[in-house]
């Protein structure tokens, strides 16, 4: 708690003092998602269902990359996967 | 000494006094929905709008929730902002006033205190603005229309105060204030522009480190009450609180220099004493009730029983030193509630007197007398009843039963 603010120091009225870039909400997750490459076509709907944003089309790699750090690990990837090549790990 | 301004005798009931004082005050925004007995406040000010008497934007809402959130969103703009309602809206309104006080955003409203159903009931109690005594508003109750008049201009003048910036709710009792008509002194428009002012807003520091006017602007991009984790919510639960313990010291301020101004002086804003300094029994209550009480002390003053009243008029922010102050010679208190806390062994204005007492070395005797709910009339002879009972207390030394009922039918 010591580095955080007290209340006289912080905005009114909970204005955000920082950025929610700064904010890793991909800390909140329990599950995280693993892919098979050998079963992704990279058909990409992955990408359109992430309710975060958190999984990236990387054109140099030609692939797609997890952003852990604001993955949630809501599991919807893995659901809606036509081939079955994600799947939620502890 | 500056001597008060002119003023214009007009004839007018409450509702029409609230409206007047907003068209006067240059709000910037209203949005409401009309419910009995408010609707004269919605209906006036829409014929306001109608005939160009104001650049107010008139926003009607599908709901009172709605209004609430159209107030809300406009003061998040810097717009000054009004709305009214009573009962059934204000509660429906309920989840939107504390994130309006949570914001920070100073909408003055107006409620026609009435019931809250079942059965359903449109006349005047508490029960509707007590019952949202700690949603984080300032609560303000009239005792007449001319108070009623005089506390909206106020209101604004509170609300955006830069220490406290806090929404303010003035109470005035239903049909009793809200549809009677009466004698108020009007304020000249340039008087009431010079006394209200136009609306400050307080720096914070946004997420890019920059110091900015708290309102929603493009230029300078900010996220008002978002999610606040364990870690900061309370925090800002403390900053409210400290603006109420501001709130006590601007109602006075405000107060003084509108007394200045006008004349008129409600006590120190916070509460109003009546007969009080050398009075042996006391009445405490809220509102309109307080004038038949006033009538009454004068008769019983004139038969030589020292009886006096203790009007609150700021109910939050809560006076509970100043009500100590002026109590600490009374031996025996009523305290009226317009209002039932069901279960409650007593009303709300009760529970936080007799909290405020506690302290005195004194100890005066207290009562609860629940009284008037659902527009039950509250004559002088039932004053004189209670006076009555004070006076046998005192007599006697001994308190039968805490909490009692005037014009009740057993």
């Amino acid at each position: 708690m010591s580095k955080d603010k007290g209340w006289n120091e912080i905005s009114l009225a909970g204005v955000c003092w920082k950025s929610s870039r700064t904010y890793l909400t991909g800390d909140w997750k329990t599950y995280h998602p693993e892919r098979d490459l050998e079963k992704c076509t990279k058909c990409l709907i992955c990408t359109l269902f992430c309710p975060d944003g958190a999984i990236l089309w990387k054109p140099e790699k030609g692939d797609i990359e997890f952003d852990l750090n604001y993955c949630k690990g809501c599991g919807i990837c893995a659901n809606e996967c036509p081939t079955k090549a994600i799947v939620m790990k502890l | 000494m500056k001597s008060v301004v002119k003023q214009e005798m007009m004839g007018m009931n409450g509702d029409e006094a609230v409206a007047l004082a907003v068209k006067q005050s240059d709000v910037d925004v209203v949005a409401a929905y009309p419910i009995t007995p408010q609707t004269i406040i919605v209906e006036k000010f829409s014929e306001y709008v109608a005939n160009g008497e104001v650049n107010t934007e008139f926003v009607c809402t599908e709901s009172e929730h709605s209004a609430m959130t159209a107030c809300l969103a406009a003061a998040a703009t810097g717009a000054r902002t009004f709305t009214a309602s009573a009962s059934a809206g204000l509660a429906l309104m309920h989840e939107m006033l504390f994130v309006t006080s949570g914001c920070r955003a100073p909408v003055v409203m107006a409620v026609a205190n009435r019931a809250l159903s079942a059965p359903l009931n449109i006349h005047g109690d508490h029960s509707d603005a007590i019952a949202q005594r700690d949603s984080g508003w300032i609560q303000i109750y009239a005792e007449n229309a001319q108070e009623v008049y005089d506390s909206i201009l106020q209101a604004f003048r509170i609300a955006e105060h830069l220490d406290v910036q806090l929404p303010v709710m003035i109470g005035l009792d239903g049909f009793t204030l809200s549809h009677t008509l009466e004698k108020i002194q009007v304020l000249a428009d340039d008087d009431v522009r010079e006394f209200v002012g136009t609306r400050q807003l307080p720096n914070v520091v946004t997420h890019d480190g920059k110091t900015v006017p708290y309102r929603l602007d493009a230029a300078n991009p900010m996220t008002m009450g978002p999610v606040a984790m364990p870690n900061y919510y309370f925090e800002f639960k403390r900053q409210q609180e400290e603006a109420m313990k501001n709130a006590s010291r601007v109602i006075q301020q405000v107060q003084e220099e509108y007394g200045k101004l006008t004349g008129r002086y409600y006590g120190d804003g916070l509460i109003e004493k009546y007969m009080i300094d050398d009075a042996e029994i006391a009445i405490i209550c809220l509102g309109s009730t307080a004038g038949t009480v006033k009538t009454v002390v004068d008769e019983l003053r004139l038969k030589g029983v020292k009886a006096g009243l203790l009007k609150i008029r700021s109910f939050r922010p809560f006076p509970a030193e100043e009500i100590a102050k002026a109590l600490a010679k009374v031996k025996a208190i009523a305290v009226m509630d317009k209002s039932l806390s069901f279960g409650g062994n007593g009303g709300a204005v009760y529970h936080e007197t007799r909290h405020a007492l506690y302290d005195l070395s004194t100890h005066p005797f207290m009562v609860n007398y629940i009284y008037g709910l659902g527009g039950r009339d509250t004559s002088p002879s039932q004053i004189s009843g209670i006076f009555e009972d004070l006076k046998n207390i005192v007599q006697t030394g001994r308190v039968d039963e805490k909490m009692r009922y005037v014009g009740l039918r057993e």
